[in-house]
């Protein structure tokens, strides 16, 4: 089939100089689709629903799909074992992994997560991974196997409500009911995922109208009449906020995961570096602006720096660039900033407060509203600000002892130098989580990759699967290979890893070097943590040293290199001996101690700048 | 003395600052454009409960337009609140228009069916009332009467409450539908 494998270059071939732009599609109005090729070649074929929905996402440029096939699905299987198709399939291991895999995967590359899973429980194993996407704002479109129409509403085997269920977590869901919807609502599920707000869209699909035939007709364009959303942001509102910076004496950039994911990390830089403005980021827009940099504070918010929520509580003008105020971020919301005006600058007008009030409000990407922003903007005399600033940061920097105790921040300090901030990061949730946003020092947009709004354990290792084979893909298609090799390093908890440590497999199957370590200190480190500080060291079911496995011969169980590193002099040499590994996923599991805690810390229903900064503090605070 | 911005946070955190109108609950009307599509209503209800948001009375039906349905929403909430039910409402994909009609003059309406017991001691003292009311008698049988009333909610609140020193078998109400007097541009032009 030579007309097939022509288009599969092509596609693959858009794709690559898509990703290779590296400002994302979202920032376009119109239907950005670069993978809509005209009419497309297969229009007018006689094909079953199995075939239409195959070709469908081929055509939407997608290089990887990540699934676990059964009955509902069967079919659709069916064909790709048949058909030529312009992307491969990815079987993960639970469905679970395979949402987070996509996640991973349009985390790394700023494009559409693909899922494919079966009926019933198929689809429910999903939803934590859906409703991840969505309080994370990640483009996903899962496609669930249903029963035949007839049989919708019988309780029939693997029968759920799907739609249904997945309603208020994704930004809209589709069940196909006929069969010449199906290119068409294919077409817009990418179209709304990865546009507007980007988040996850579900796409039920009944047996019988995967079996049945249509002509396919793959729609060169949208047209969803009750969707839209500015890219742009109101000219008088960004005049407004030029003359409020210009207004401000101290000035603070408080930057989330919209400007990642709208590939605004550059711009801002420039911005920020440009008008002398102090930047602090979400932990989603970590890597937005180079921690490196003097204008950076690094992290707000409960376990944000002290010197971040310190520049906060004493602000004039905080400018949200696609932040939402989550409760995590501020805290004591009614004396959070006390003296700062608001700018909230954001693609979603639910989002422009929500939480908190904002002076002035612009709707728009990120992306765009920095370009016109930036020229009515002159540099500014922050310098005794800063200088402030300076002083903040030497009372109160993040550090930790160099000592005889294997500590976990030192792993991931020493993970920073071998990699020297070139590599993807994707934490697990917990203790784990806040150590790597804390003391990795990002560079980068994409490098790092968490799950932020709904906290989902086990997310790490699945994700960074996907995230490997974003890359892995990336380089393949990029034309002129200039996409770098980065090393994706996943850390997780002794907990949270074994929630999705099955999908280990999937990486050595496909001989993914993927670098998993495990701060290993025997608990449930953050449910510990509060129940030293606030539950008097009731340490109720958060302890797992004596039942955990072996975690060595658990990783090479799974095809991997497993290593132990018990003592602070080994760190370096086990990161050495997991990076020679090039061919299968390496496991370093680090015996940390138990008793180590994040700091600083804004405990629950504190105002920001009452951070407990180590244990001797807890009392002054409370 | 508080700085805007404290009054700004306080509010954010629901805290009340002054005994301002905008603090309060009010009750809003909020007119919706909807695609007539299998769901899209639940996509409505479904967000209200999600975002915990207060839903007083709901009515739905199809408008000369093809494929669209019109809905009439009457919600609580502070200023705050309402801005935000009207943005999450106009997020949903099936949503082509959103309007809070409260504040602008309108026309509101509800229709409500009564039963009451009645028997030829009583009948006429009934209609009498429903006269009154601008009612008509839509049915009637050897034992009941059912009288059919529209208006604004109060006219209907006065209707039930009359009819309640008799004997009210069951009562049916739509729900309300509400209309701006004047289309937005000619508000927009004055």
């Amino acid at each position: 089939m030579s007309s097939s494998a022509a288009l599969r270059y092509d596609y693959h071939h858009r794709a690559a100089t898509r990703a290779a732009v590296g400002t994302s599609f979202l920032s376009n109005g119109s239907d950005s689709s670069a993978g809509s090729p005209g009419s497309h070649p297969l229009n007018g074929q006689t094909m079953t629903g199995s075939q239409i929905l195959l070709r469908a996402i081929e055509a939407e440029g997608v290089d990887v799909i990540f699934g676990y096939p059964g009955g509902a699905v069967i079919g659709i299987y069916d064909e790709m074992h048949r058909l030529d198709l312009g992307f491969e399939h990815i079987l993960v291991r639970h469905e679970q992994g395979g949402t987070h895999a996509a996640e991973g995967y349009a985390k790394a590359t700023g494009k559409v997560g693909t899922v494919l899973v079966t009926s019933g429980p198929g689809a429910t194993n999903c939803v934590t991974g859906i409703a991840d996407a969505y309080l994370d704002s990640i483009p996903l479109v899962v496609f669930t196997g249903q029963v035949p129409t007839h049989l919708i509403g019988n309780d029939a085997f693997q029968e759920c409500d799907t739609v249904g269920i997945t309603r208020s977590i994704t930004n809209h869901n589709y069940l196909v009911r006929d069969i010449n919807d199906l290119a068409r609502v294919v077409k817009e599920a990418y179209y709304i995922a990865r546009t507007g707000r980007p988040g996850p869209v579900v796409v039920d699909l009944p047996k019988d109208m995967l079996a049945a035939t249509a002509q396919f007709e793959y729609p060169d364009e949208v047209n969803i009449r009750g969707y839209s959303f500015p890219t742009q942001g109101d000219t008088a509102a960004v005049e407004q906020a030029a003359e409020m910076i210009a207004r401000a004496e101290k000035p603070l950039l408080y930057v989330g995961g919209g400007t990642v994911s709208s590939g605004a990390g550059p711009k801002l830089t420039a911005f920020a570096r440009r008008t002398r403005i102090p930047v602090t980021t979400t932990l989603h827009g970590i890597g937005a602006f180079p921690e490196e940099d003097e204008l950076s504070l690094g992290m707000l918010g409960m376990h944000g720096t002290w010197y971040a929520n310190q520049a906060v509580q004493n602000a004039d003008l905080l400018i949200a660039v696609g932040a939402r105020f989550d409760d995590r971020v501020t805290g004591k919301i009614a004396e959070w900033a006390p003296n700062a005006e608001i700018i909230h600058i954001d693609i979603d007008a639910a989002c422009i407060s929500k939480n908190v009030p904002a002076n002035c409000s612009i709707q728009g990407d990120a992306f765009h509203v920095l370009d016109q922003l930036d020229p009515l903007v002159e540099p500014k005399d922050t310098e005794s600000w800063m200088r402030q600033i300076a002083e903040w940061k030497k009372t109160c920097p993040l550090e930790c002892p160099d000592d005889e105790f294997l500590r976990p921040q030192n792993v991931i300090k020493a993970l920073r130098e071998k990699t020297n901030g070139h590599a993807i990061v994707v934490t697990d949730v917990g203790q784990n989580q806040m150590w790597a946003a804390q003391f990795f020092s990002y560079v980068e947009p994409r490098s790092h990759i968490t799950s932020g709004g709904l906290g989902t354990m086990g997310f790490s290792v699945p994700a960074a699967i996907g995230a490997a084979f974003g890359l892995r893909n990336a380089r393949r298609m990029d034309p002129s290979a200039q996409t770098p090799d980065l090393p994706v390093i996943s850390i997780n908890g002794d907990g949270g890893f074994l929630m999705n440590a099955q999908e280990l497999v999937v990486a050595a199957a496909h001989g993914i070097p993927l670098k998993v370590v495990i701060l290993n200190n025997g608990h449930l480190g953050m449910v510990r943590q509060w129940q030293e500080l606030f539950h008097e060291e009731r340490y109720s079911h958060t302890d797992l040293e004596s039942t955990n496995p072996d975690f060595v011969a658990l990783a090479e169980a799974y095809h991997c290199v497993g290593l132990r590193c018990s003592h602070p002099s080994d760190i370096k040499k086990t990161i050495d001996e997991a990076w020679e590994v090039t061919d299968r996923p390496a496991v370093m599991e680090f015996r940390v101690v138990k008793e180590e805690m994040v700091f600083p810390m804004v405990p629950a229903g504190a105002a920001s700048d009452q951070m407990i900064t180590s244990r001797g503090n807890l009392r002054d605070v409370a | 003395m508080l700085t805007d911005q404290q009054i700004f946070r306080r509010r954010a955190a629901g805290q009340p600052v002054f005994e301002d109108e905008r603090e309060k609950n009010h009750q809003h009307m909020i007119t919706l454009r909807l695609e007539n599509t299998i769901g899209a209503l639940n996509r409505v209800i479904n967000m209200f409960s999600q975002r915990g948001f207060n839903l007083t009375s709901v009515s739905v039906g199809e408008t000369n337009e093809p494929g669209i349905s019109r809905m009439t929403l009457v919600t609580t909430g502070t200023d705050r609140i309402i801005a935000q039910v009207v943005k999450q409402l106009d997020n949903l994909i099936d949503t082509l228009s959103v309007d809070d009609v409260t504040e602008a003059p309108h026309v509101q309406r509800e229709l409500c069916l009564v039963k009451v017991a009645a028997d030829a001691s009583n009948r006429s003292v009934l209609t009498g009332i429903s006269d009154i009311f601008r009612g008509r008698v839509v049915n009637i049988t050897t034992e009941t009467m059912t009288f059919e009333v529209s208006g604004p909610p109060a006219k209907i609140n006065g209707f039930i409450g009359m009819m309640d020193e008799y004997t009210i078998l069951e009562v049916a109400r739509s729900g309300r539908i509400a209309m701006r007097r004047k289309m937005e541009f000619e508000e927009d032009a004055e």
